[in-house]
């Protein structure tokens, strides 16, 4: 075992995993050595790639028992094709799978019975609700290894994450292979999360219900990675992909802890001409924005972009020329979806482009302030996104530990209290990311400062904001609630938690019943 | 249910809050407890204490009770369990709970 840079004892191996880095600092990690290099192949003139059914697709690219396969999740709770995948595989007797996706979501569950019969045997990648609590009562051998976005980029581009086969699910693909996530029925908008899968697979299928006549426009994915094409009758159901516009939440509470954020934002001297921005697609958030437009407005600032996830609300903010571009690695609602077909400014991006520390440099680099929610936050402001109160892995990482490094000011808005649980705690039970990344807490009851943060408290001191130390968040919530009791966990390690560079953060155990 | 019992109802199932249902009977045999809570794991004995406490100042010594709660704080579960005893000992037949 060895203790990491935040605490937490990493053991030095794990059976299935290998060796394990623990984590030493949030930009301690300097990369050595080359990328991994995907086979050469070639098509020869004349041969067609679509074929004619997801089976034969397997088939031909050889998925065998102990392979890994991954998938995106730009349908979100919509999605059919990593059911539709599974299910075939189990027809084909093909077992012992280890699925590496972008996320899971609830409507994923299906899942449980081919974990349950064998056919997937490990998961490296976000898992959400069902499968987060099957994982956590110790179904699998190996642990699930999860990762952010940048991360799984980066895992993927160094050869940490070897990919079999890509299962890319195509909203519309041309006979040649060629995809985009704008058109069709089951159109998404950007397809970022599945590109680094695209290019560093040893194998690529699209699996698509809306096939078009060679070339198709705009190309998200091009042909020359793409090895064949399937058509199937629906890839999902729209009513899951895309949501609707999402509303402002009317909450007083959060709607209170939104304006402090902003004014925090405000008096940071960051919101300027060229400002970027990026929020999540939650109640808080979005009311962060609404707050962060109306200033931008008053004093006629232009941001420079908006990242992320892109919300109807970060396309009204571009069209009304607040920002000059949006960079987009998944498109939440129908708006930002149009958007990315009519507006040249609104721009895809890959989750490599995004945020994966080991390239040339992602955009997480350039943004100025990201506003981030929490689980958990502890008094060294460690944010757990993970595991719930009772221990169990609920939900996956996604930009959270890379917005957080990346953004020169990062912001959690969460309450102080959901529903009876505190959200302040001594000691979060997962660390997600490390509190060296997290500069401010705003709650309802106060504004914490991380102590390394001295410029920004000297700021915020000047302002009338109501400033306080973590510690006592930690202890008003606690007078509120009573004294949580801790959940108790078995020996086993059913979670790795992989900071963005490739070192292990925190691990998560199995609970006890 | 016998026509004995006298029941008495408090709370919702809003978010922070609890909806407590308490029976009083002949037949009850000291104070029996159904809890269902999402934060059952942390809090769940806490709640439990919180209950038995508020009917034991009530001098309640024999009931049933059934709390469907919501994240409720201690104070906010106090004052449904010591609303649900008075309306159950106003019970009339057939009356409102």
């Amino acid at each position: 075992m060895a203790i990491n840079a935040v605490g937490r004892e990493i053991p030095e191996e794990i059976k299935g995993v290998g060796e394990l880095n623990p984590y030493q600092g949030a930009f301690k990690t300097v990369p050595t050595g080359n990328k991994m290099s995907p086979n050469i192949s070639m098509q020869k003139r004349g041969e067609t790639k679509v074929l004619n059914s997801l089976e034969e697709a397997i088939k031909k690219v050889g998925v065998r028992n102990g392979m890994t396969i991954s998938f995106h999740h730009h349908l979100r709770n919509g999605d059919y094709v990593v059911a539709m995948v599974l299910d075939t595989l189990s027809n084909l007797g093909i077992k012992n799978i280890t699925i590496a996706p972008t996320a899971l979501f609830p409507a994923h569950k299906s899942i449980i019975k081919h974990i349950k019969s064998g056919v997937v045997t490990a998961i490296q990648g976000s898992v959400n609700g069902p499968i987060g609590r099957i994982a956590s009562e110790g179904v699998f051998d190996v642990p699930v290894i999860l990762r952010s976005h940048g991360g799984r980029a980066r895992a993927i581009e160094s050869g940490d994450l070897p990919i079999d086969v890509a299962f890319i699910a195509a909203p519309t693909a041309d006979i040649y292979g060629n995809i985009n996530g704008v058109k069709g029925p089951s159109a998404c908008g950007s397809l970022g999360y599945i590109v680094a899968d695209a290019m560093y697979a040893d194998k690529v299928v699209a699996i698509t219900d809306n096939l078009v006549d060679y070339p198709v426009a705009p190309i998200s994915i091009p042909q020359i990675y793409v090895d064949y094409v399937v058509k199937v009758n629906k890839i999902g159901d729209p009513k899951g992909i895309v949501s609707g516009t999402l509303e402002i939440t009317r909450d007083p509470l959060r709607l209170l802890i939104a304006e402090r954020a902003a004014s925090v934002i405000e008096a940071s001297g960051l919101l300027r001409n060229g400002f970027s921005f990026q929020t999540g697609a939650g109640g808080i958030s979005l009311a962060v924005a609404y707050h962060i437009r109306k200033i931008m407005k008053q004093h006629s600032i232009v941001g420079s972009f908006g990242s992320g996830g892109i919300t109807a609300y970060f396309v009204r903010m571009l069209e009304e020329k607040l920002f000059r571009v949006l960079l987009d690695v998944q498109s939440f609602d129908i708006e930002a979806v149009k958007s990315l077909i009519r507006n040249p400014n609104h721009l895809e991006m890959s989750a490599s482009f995004y945020a994966n520390p080991h390239n040339k440099g992602c955009a997480v680099n350039n943004l100025d302030i990201i506003i981030l929610g929490a689980t958990q936050i502890d008094t060294d402001f460690n944010v757990n996104v993970n595991t719930e109160s009772d221990g169990v892995l609920l939900h996956g990482i996604g930009g959270h530990m890379d917005t957080a490094a990346g953004a020169k000011l990062t912001i959690i808005v969460t309450p102080l209290l959901r529903g009876r649980i505190p959200i302040v705690v001594d000691k979060v039970i997962t660390i997600t990311t490390p509190g060296e990344t997290i500069d401010v807490l705003v709650t309802e009851r106060g504004i914490a400062v991380n102590p390394n943060r001295k410029d920004l408290l000297q700021r915020l001191k000047k302002t009338r904001l109501p400033l306080v130390n973590i510690e006592d968040l930690k202890k008003e919530a606690e007078k509120m609630t009573g004294k949580p009791e801790v959940p108790q966990f078995e020996n086993k390690i059913i979670g790795l938690v992989e900071y963005r560079d490739g070192t292990i953060i925190d691990v998560i155990r199995q609970v006890r019943k | 249910m016998k026509d004995t019992a006298k029941i008495g109802q408090s709370g919702t199932l809003e978010s922070s809050d609890i909806l407590v249902m308490v029976q009083l009977s002949p037949d009850q045999n000291g104070i029996r407890i159904e809890l269902e809570s999402p934060s059952k794991k942390c809090f769940g004995s806490q709640i439990l204490k919180t209950i038995k406490q508020t009917l034991h100042n009530l001098g309640i010594m024999n009931a049933y009770v059934k709390a469907q709660d919501r994240g409720a704080l201690d104070c906010t579960i106090n004052a449904r369990v010591e609303t649900a005893v008075k309306r159950a000992l106003k019970f009339k037949e057939k009356g409102d709970v």
